[in-house]
């Protein structure tokens, strides 16, 4: 998403009409990006308990209809519309003024634009979801996640691509390293400080119920996620095949150190490590894909497994019950990510100024800035907006309702039926009917 | 020697082996089944279809112990499998005519767990 306005003004000069490749590989991004959201779902699903994991399931899947409406309506507009530096204006509430004219998003319609951007909203909200698994009423999760993306997604979009402050201070984010993940990273603190930890969280070990369904996802979101950066061009050309490419080579990277990491500290690599550590990887890679060079992709790679390492292995000491590590995959991934694309940008690479390897240190002061600012309004305004909707509802079951479990108690569901057993249930809808017998 | 078949909840598996664990009650199979034990159906739908769940899932657990160990062993399931709603489950306590440990061919008493406190078995 290479906004900043020099970049812009050239594609604008270009981009008074469609091109069709521009257009059809924003098709395929923007189906790309919406299917990371169920596979984040298998990601999620995988890794709790059998009695949760549908209700985990649909916390991501919710989200497409939720954040997706709640986009059309009015997130679009302040996140994209001309507004303060602060936040986007109302031009395209409900869809206003949308159009399939091409404009300086791009030669492709802005229509296109609104649904890539959508499918961003959409993801980033299923991934807060992680922290708090296995003990949100889903109700009031429902309210959360549509004024989340209003109140704190959106705000922060506009500051990052929308003509906000941090674009205009020269912070460079390709494809949401600060918007999408640093943000889900730190408003997942903010919910699991808020919802507070499971029924013996510290006491049990909680399992994950399905190691497959883990691997089914990562391998979905890594495949989804080339959408997610190589869209980020923005256009079919030079830039998306690079951001395509470091979004193979970096995860790749993380994903090697990873197993070290493991086969180092443990003598085995797991399965959830190498799923765990693609996904580091390719949060680190989203704020750099299309600035820095292949090599250095590797390097963000690299480095980027061994703080979110450490981190996964120390939250579970502490009270803070994020339960599917949010925060280290995706706040932690996030910052090391945004800090090194500070390091590593490069001009030549088509990043609109250096990194501090070629000299360029102011590059980095405005990437700590960026990512200082969206961690803080980010923490407090979900803590605010959760503290608020457990006002007037509560958050959370009752300790007998989770120990029962989300699945059958939210949604009246079970994963994994015999299929054998149950009684069907006859609606007397049709009383002169009913008068031949109760079944 | 006794075999005690007990049926609890999946939810309270967890507590229930804690409890065993501590009255050091170690040997133990657990089964996944499930059954019916006059609690109240749950409703769930599927498509439209509404039906009632008669069967729950459950737990069963089998424990060889000898006979000094049958109360505690009975104690720590009844006091941490119970919620005090209908479905808690229970306990069965069967007589055992001989139990053979396969690694090392001990029978009986020394067969099960806890092996008596006063003999020292080779490991």
């Amino acid at each position: 998403m290479n906004l900043p306005s020099p970049v812009s003004a050239a594609v604008q000069a270009g981009a008074a009409s469609i091109d069709g490749a521009d257009t059809a590989w924003l098709l395929v991004s923007t189906a790309l990006v919406l299917l990371m959201t169920p596979a984040l779902g298998f990601f999620y699903g995988g890794l709790v308990r059998r009695k949760n994991v549908l209700n985990t399931m649909m916390m991501s899947l919710a989200s497409v209809g939720a954040v997706g409406l709640a986009w059309a309506v009015l997130g679009y507009s302040l996140a994209f519309a001309p507004g303060t530096r602060w936040v986007g204006g109302l031009d395209h509430a409900l869809l206003d003024g949308i159009g399939l004219e091409a404009g300086d998003w791009g030669a492709f319609p802005q229509l296109l634009f609104f649904a890539y951007q959508g499918a961003f909203a959409i993801i980033a909200a299923a991934l807060v979801s992680g922290a708090i698994v296995e003990r949100m009423r889903f109700g009031a999760y429902l309210a959360f996640i549509v004024a989340w993306s209003l109140a704190v997604y959106a705000p922060v979009a506009h500051w990052v691509w929308g003509g906000g402050w941090l674009g205009a201070l020269g912070a460079l984010d390709f494809a949401g390293g600060a918007v999408v993940h640093i943000n889900a990273g730190a408003s997942a603190v903010a919910c699991a400080l808020v919802l507070g930890s499971r029924r013996d969280y510290g006491r049990q070990a909680f399992l994950p119920h399905n190691v497959p369904y883990v691997l089914l996802g990562a391998a979905l979101l890594w495949f989804g996620w080339f959408g997610f950066n190589g869209g980020s061009a923005l256009a079919a050309n030079e830039v998306a095949a690079l951001a395509f490419v470091n979004t193979l080579l970096a995860p790749a990277a993380t994903l090697l150190v990873w197993m070290l990491l493991e086969l180092w500290r443990s003598r085995r690599a797991t399965a959830i490590g190498a799923a765990t550590g693609a996904v580091v990887g390719l949060v680190a890679v989203t704020p750099a894909a299309g600035f820095v060079p292949p090599g250095a992709a590797i390097a963000i790679g690299a480095i980027a497994a061994v703080p979110s390492y450490f981190m996964i292995l120390w939250r579970p000491r502490t009270r803070l019950d994020d339960s599917l590590d949010v925060f280290a995959a995706h706040g932690v991934g996030g910052f090391t990510g945004a800090l090194l694309t500070g390091v590593f940008a490069r001009t030549a690479w088509n990043a609109p100024a250096d990194g501090a390897l070629a000299g360029g240190w102011r590059l980095l002061g405005a990437q700590g800035v960026a990512v200082g600012a969206v961690f803080a309004y980010s923490l407090v305004v979900t803590f605010l907006l959760l503290k608020g909707i457990g006002l007037a509802a509560s958050l959370r079951p009752t300790d007998k309702e989770e120990s029962v479990g989300m699945d059958v108690i939210q949604h009246g569901e079970q994963a994994y039926n015999r299929g054998e057993g149950a009684v069907l249930v006859l609606e007397r809808r049709n009383p002169p009917r009913a008068t031949g017998g109760e079944p | 020697m006794k075999l005690i078949v007990a049926v609890i909840r999946p939810d309270r598996l967890n507590e229930v082996l804690e409890a065993l664990f501590r009255e050091d009650v170690r040997g133990i199979t657990v089964s996944r089944v499930e059954g019916h034990g006059g609690e109240l159906t749950t409703v769930e739908t599927y498509r439209g279809a509404t039906v009632k769940v008669e069967l729950h899932d459950k737990v069963r657990l089998e424990i060889g112990v000898s006979d000094a160990f049958v109360d505690a062993t009975v104690a720590a399931i009844r006091q941490a499998a119970r919620t005090g709603d209908v479905g808690d489950g229970k306990i069965f306590v069967l007589p055992v005519e001989r139990v053979y440990r396969i690694r090392t061919g001990e029978e009986d008493e020394f067969a099960v767990t806890p092996e008596p406190r006063s003999g020292e078995v080779q490991g």
